[in-house]
């Protein structure tokens, strides 16, 4: 049968099983949009900002695994989509981007609205195409939603030129899909995994960090099971909470640079580091130096690239860590010795309970102010933790980090790599399309928010009744902290000065506002807000300004040296140091 | 250390400037590049000359591998190997010294590919160090033009360095 290159697009989008597409039109993609008009099929979320789109795509992926699929214009519909390109590369979110593109035959002539989008994001895409033939289409479309979603998964962009998109063709559809030059490893070593299986039982004071990879290879339960028969405690990066139950005695919540005190101190005591799926960003290891100094490392992800990139491994085990964990399981059971390694654990486990009693995560509350903590403190006693949960960047995203407990990997949504401010609302927007009926909250500041603010009327359009919950402490709150601790209390442009009336904002795009001024205040609107069931909702908490995260590690330090908080000033025995 | 690194890639548009965007983009160096289709026309071979400590190297090849075009990459640095380069080098001798010009390029084994009553342009093959030895010798003449193809290598047959 003979198609348009449109419809074979629209096919092939059904055909992977799409069911919404985040959207944006423009010139040269009308003839896909023409075809999307009253299409029962495929249903297009039309946002504010071509962000918005591909944010909310990465959100609606985050939540269920599934590729998200974001549809924009050529030039400033395409450009405006990188920093969600940006955003997914880094946190290896599988999402499909198409961009249109001017017709091939003024590619190269500065056309109206032209940009060579394939060159600007060849860097911040697992891979791009720019589909220059009609009959190159269904199989580039079919390769990419296989790139995607399979290995370390990422976001691929396909460019279509217009009148690829209106040329016509026969259609066939690939069904088997393999490249020579892609073949991920899945399998991990057998020999590396039982070289790992015997250090694990050698160990006295082991910990395993999990990390992204664990959510995306779908290995919680495998990682649960593995750590309960190990007894090994579980620490986790930010984008790995949700990996192991938060709630769990074995967990010790985040580590690194706003890591809790427990997490860090067992990993620098630590003889044995079992890192699964975790790149060991900076923000992780402090300075590298001088990280995890008596630990062997064993460390398992799909990512050859990952392993020694920033720190010596002992055990490396490229593969995936829902087979590895299993199999490094079964291994474990296979070998004797559990009567022997289990008084051992237990000392460890004692003395990181001591840790835990010494130094928990903590926050002086007050009657007369809001303090930011409590009010996700509060979010999580509102919800029960049955929430999914996305976060803006800085000291918000911290705070839900330290303050919400995570059980079940998929409910935390935050731009980990990239450190986008503007992710947490239209991600939580896709997140919301994907799960109707469940309680997201974007746990948001006040200079945040104002990034993609405008995606309220996205959620008001489709009815999402998406929770925000505005940490108003009129700063960029995580600039000023460290202008604070390093930059001699110099405030500069941290102080945001006008801020918007949240609450009419939200009333002026047809969304319901609260606000909180006082801490009895901060119950009533949360209680409120999550009857709301209809549209969005902007919970404007005016909290303390003076509030700062902690720990915390400054920046180049090692990942003991953390700054404590006030209550317990007088145990701070490190000095500050300057930043680099 | 220097390394000598041998990439197979997909013959596609956009592939030079995926690698090439790569060592740029993490701060690579690459000394010397050269490119082409191989027997298959649908796959060329890029020789990359870089250098970096093992744990850089390390990460140059498995960043390279990890690019969806490319289908092998072999570091030639770790198995025997030839390396040869080509250079056209165009000089302007005085009249008394073209003979010496002459007899410098014939023991050199390179030939002349062009000459017009005032210059030679010679073709020269050979390893890194033969080239630069030319080079050093054929200044004193005057060079006019210089243009060098980059280095190719390919591994011998047999054993592996240890």
């Amino acid at each position: 049968m003979r198609m348009s290159g449109a419809e074979i697009l629209i096919e092939c989008l059904k055909r992977e099983g799409v069911k919404h597409i985040f959207g944006y039109p423009g010139g040269v993609v009308l003839n896909i949009f023409d075809l999307l008009y009253e299409n029962e099929d495929l249903q297009v979320i039309l946002t504010r900002h071509e962000q918005g789109a591909v944010h909310a795509a990465d959100g609606y992926a985050r939540s269920t695994g599934k590729p998200g699929v974001a549809l924009v214009t050529s030039g400033p519909g395409a450009t405006n989509t990188v920093t969600g390109v940006a955003t997914a590369y880094m946190d290896s979110v599988p999402l499909i981007v198409l961009t249109g593109q001017v017709s091939t035959e003024l590619i190269g002539n500065d056309a109206f609205q032209e940009a060579d989008i394939v060159g600007i994001t060849r860097p911040c895409t697992k891979h791009n195409y720019l589909v220059k033939d009609v009959k190159d289409l269904a199989r580039t479309l079919r390769e990419a939603f296989y790139i995607a979603t399979t290995g370390r998964p990422g976001p691929v962009l396909i460019d279509l030129p217009k009148d690829v998109t209106g040329d016509k063709t026969t259609f066939k559809w690939p069904e088997h899909i393999s490249l020579r030059s892609y073949n991920p490893t899945y399998e991990g070593n057998k020999w590396m995994i039982k070289q790992a299986a015997r250090t694990i039982q050698k160990a006295k004071r082991a910990v395993i960090i999990a990390g992204g990879g664990v959510v995306l290879s779908n290995a919680s339960k495998e990682l649960r099971e593995l750590a309960e028969y190990a007894q090994v405690p579980v620490t986790m990066t930010l984008m790995g909470l949700g990996d192991f139950p938060g709630s769990h005695e074995l967990s010790l919540g985040m580590l690194g640079m706003h890591g809790t005190y427990y997490a860090n101190k067992a990993i620098q005591e630590s003889d044995l580091i079992v890192a699964v799926g975790i790149r060991f960003d900076d923000r992780v290891t402090g300075r590298v130096k001088d990280f995890a100094p008596h630990a062997k490392i064993v460390h398992i992800d799909i990512d050859p690239t990952s392993i020694r990139k920033n720190v010596r491994v002992d055990i490396p085990i490229v593969g995936d860590a829902k087979r590895i964990l299993k199999s490094l399981l079964n291994v474990l059971k296979e070998e004797e010795g559990k009567a022997q390694w289990e008084p051992v654990r237990n000392a460890w486990l004692k003395q990181i309970g001591q840790w835990k009693k010494e130094h928990p995560l903590s926050y002086v509350y007050s009657d007369s102010v809001i303090k930011p903590q409590y009010v996700v403190e509060k979010l999580y006693e509102l919800t029960k933790g049955n929430a999914i949960i996305s976060t803006e960047v800085g000291q918000n995203q911290m705070w839900a980090a330290q303050f919400f407990k995570y059980d079940k990997p998929r409910t935390l949504l935050t731009s980990g790599g990239l450190g986008t401010m503007g992710y947490g609302f239209p991600a939580a927007m896709g997140a919301q399309l994907a799960h109707p009926g469940k309680t997201v909250i974007d746990i948001a500041g006040d200079g945040s928010i104002q990034m993609n603010i405008q995606e309220l009327a996205t959620c008001v359009l489709y009815k999402l009744p998406v929770k925000v919950a505005i940490l108003n402490n009129q700063y960029l709150g995580m600039v000023r902290q460290w202008q604070e601790l390093f930059y001699k209390e110099r405030y500069s442009y941290s102080h945001l000065d006008t801020v918007p009336d949240f609450v009419k904002v939200a009333e002026g795009y047809g969304a319901v506002g609260l606000r909180a001024v006082k801490p009895s205040e901060v119950e009533p609107v949360i209680k409120a807000a999550l009857k709301v069931k209809d549209k969005p909702v902007f919970m404007d908490f005016v909290v303390d300004w003076k509030e700062k995260v902690f720990p915390m590690v400054p920046a180049g330090a090692a990942i003991d040296e953390m700054i404590l908080g006030e209550e317990s000033e007088e145990k701070k025995t490190k000095k500050l140091r300057a930043v680099k | 250390m220097r390394h000598t690194i041998s990439v197979l890639v997909e013959n596609k548009f956009g592939v030079l400037s995926r690698v090439a965007g790569l060592f740029s983009g993490r701060g690579y160096n690459i000394e010397s590049l050269s490119v082409d289709e191989t027997i298959d026309p649908n796959i060329s071979l890029m020789t990359i000359v870089t250098t970096g400590d093992d744990q850089i190297i390390e990460q140059i090849t498995k960043q390279l591998n990890k690019l969806i075009d490319v289908i092998k990459v072999v570091d030639l640095t770790e198995v025997d190997h030839v390396e040869r380069e080509m250079i056209l080098v165009k000089i302007a001798p005085r009249q008394q010294d073209k003979a010496e010009a002459l007899r410098l390029a014939e023991i050199f084994r390179g030939r002349v590919v062009d000459s017009s009553p005032k210059t030679y342009t010679f073709e020269i093959t050979g390893d890194e160090k033969k080239i630069a030895a030319f080079v050093e010798l054929i200044k004193p003449f005057g060079i006019k033009e210089f243009v060098r193809t980059g280095k190719i290598a390919i591994a011998r047959e047999g054993v592996r360095k240890t």
